[in-house]
C-alpha cells in the first residue's frame, strides 16, 4: 500500500511542476479580474481545474449570474464525468465508496491521463499519491503567481497572461492535427466565438462558450459520429 | 454578490461532475450521438475560450498574435503543454520588448 503511494507520489512530479506554471498564470489572471491572492488560492484548492476556473473568474469579475456559472462549469468540466467513468473500469477492489468520493475531487485532464496509462488495475494509495504533487504545485503556483503580478515588471506580468491559453492549444491542436473532425469541431467553435464576440456582445464570455462549443460538438457528432476506438478521450 | 458564493457554487458544480459518475456510474453511455457529442466537446470548448479571448490575454495584440502563432506551431510539433504555455509567453515578451 505504501509503494503504492510513493509510485503514485513520484508519477506525479511532472504533473505538478507543469501545475505550477500554468497555476502562475490563473494566479496573474485572477489578480488583473480583481481576485485578491486568497481567493485566487481558495477557487484553485477548491475546483483543480484549469479551463472552468479562467471562465468562473471571468464571470466573477464580470458580476455574472449564479447560473451562468453553473451551466459554464458544467459544460467545461464534463469531460472529467467521462474521464471519472472510464477511470471506474480500472480501479481495483481497494475503492471503497468513501475512497471513491474522496479522490474523485483529484480527476485532472493530467491525472486521469496518467492513472488511465497504468498497467492493469489501480489501487486508492495510487490515485492518492499521485494527486499530491499536482495539488501543491496547482495551489502554490496560484499564490506565487497573484503575489507576483504585483511584484512582476507590467511587461513580463502581462506576458504571463498567455501561459494558460497556451496550454489549452497544447491540447486541441495535436488533437486537431490527428483527426480532421476533431480539427473543423475546433473551426467551427473558434468561428462560433469570434461572431459572438463581435456581433452579439450582450452575450457574456461564459454563455459563449456553451453556445459556440455545443453548437461545434452538436455538428460534429452529426457529421463524424465516433467509432468506438475513438470514445476514450 | 459575495465572491465566497461564487466559488462554493463553482466548486460544488465541478466536484459533483467528477465524483458522480466516479462513484456510481457502472454502465456505459450507448448512444452513439451523445458518446460522439462528449468526445468533440472538450476540444471545442478549449477552442471557444481560446479565440479570441488570447489575443487580449497580454493587453497588447502585437505580443498575443506572435504568443499564438508560437504556440500553435510548437503544439503542432506535439510538445509538452509546459513548453508550449512558455514558448507563447517567451515570444511575447520578446515581441514587446524589441518593439
Amino acid at each position: 500500500m505504501q509503494k503504492d503511494f510513493k509510485k503514485g507520489f513520484s508519477d506525479g512530479i511532472p504533473i505538478g511542476l507543469g501545475y505550477f506554471s500554468v497555476s502562475f498564470g490563473f494566479g496573474i489572471l485572477a489578480m488583473s479580474s480583481k481576485i485578491s491572492a486568497f481567493f485566487a488560492w481558495l477557487i484553485s484548492a477548491t475546483n483543480l481545474t484549469s479551463a472552468g476556473q479562467v471562465a468562473g473568474a471571468e464571470i466573477i469579475a464580470a458580476s455574472g449570474t449564479l447560473a451562468e456559472m453553473i451551466l459554464t462549469q458544467l459544460v467545461i468540466n464534463l469531460r472529467y464525468s467521462l474521464m471519472g467513468f472510464s477511470l471506474t473500469q480500472k480501479l481495483d477492489s481497494s475503492f471503497t465508496t468513501p475512497k471513491r468520493l474522496l479522490l474523485a475531487f483529484g480527476i485532472t485532464d493530467e491525472i486521469y491521463a496518467v492513472a488511465i496509462s497504468q498497467k492493469g488495475k489501480i489501487t486508492a494509495s495510487y490515485m492518492a499519491g499521485l494527486i499530491v504533487i499536482p495539488f501543491i504545485g496547482w495551489t502554490s503556483g496560484t499564490v506565487a503567481g497573484a503575489l507576483a503580478n504585483q511584484l512582476l515588471p507590467e511587461i513580463i506580468a502581462n506576458n504571463m497572461g498567455i501561459l494558460l491559453y497556451g496550454m489549452f492549444i497544447a491540447i486541441f491542436i495535436p488533437a486537431a492535427k490527428k483527426s480532421k473532425a476533431v480539427l473543423v469541431a475546433v473551426i467551427i467553435s473558434a468561428a462560433v466565438s469570434v461572431v459572438l464576440k463581435y456581433f452579439f456582445p450582450f452575450i457574456s464570455s461564459g454563455f459563449s462558450v456553451i453556445i459556440s462549443a455545443v453548437i461545434a460538438a452538436v455538428i460534429c457528432a452529426a457529421l463524424f459520429p465516433v467509432k468506438e476506438e475513438e470514445e476514450e478521450l | 454578490m459575495s465572491i465566497i458564493i461564487y466559488i462554493a457554487v463553482m466548486a460544488g458544480v465541478t466536484y459533483l461532475i467528477r465524483m458522480i459518475p466516479f462513484a456510481a456510474f457502472r454502465k456505459q453511455i450507448k448512444s452513439r450521438f451523445i458518446k460522439s457529442i462528449l468526445y468533440y466537446l472538450p476540444y471545442a470548448v478549449l477552442a471557444a475560450m481560446t479565440v479570441p479571448a488570447i489575443f487580449y490575454s497580454t493587453g497588447n495584440l502585437k505580443s498575443a498574435v506572435v504568443g499564438t502563432v508560437v504556440a500553435v506551431v510548437v503544439a503542432f510539433f506535439e510538445k509538452p503543454l509546459l513548453i508550449v504555455a512558455l514558448a507563447a509567453a517567451a515570444s511575447g515578451l520578446i515581441t514587446d520588448l524589441i518593439i
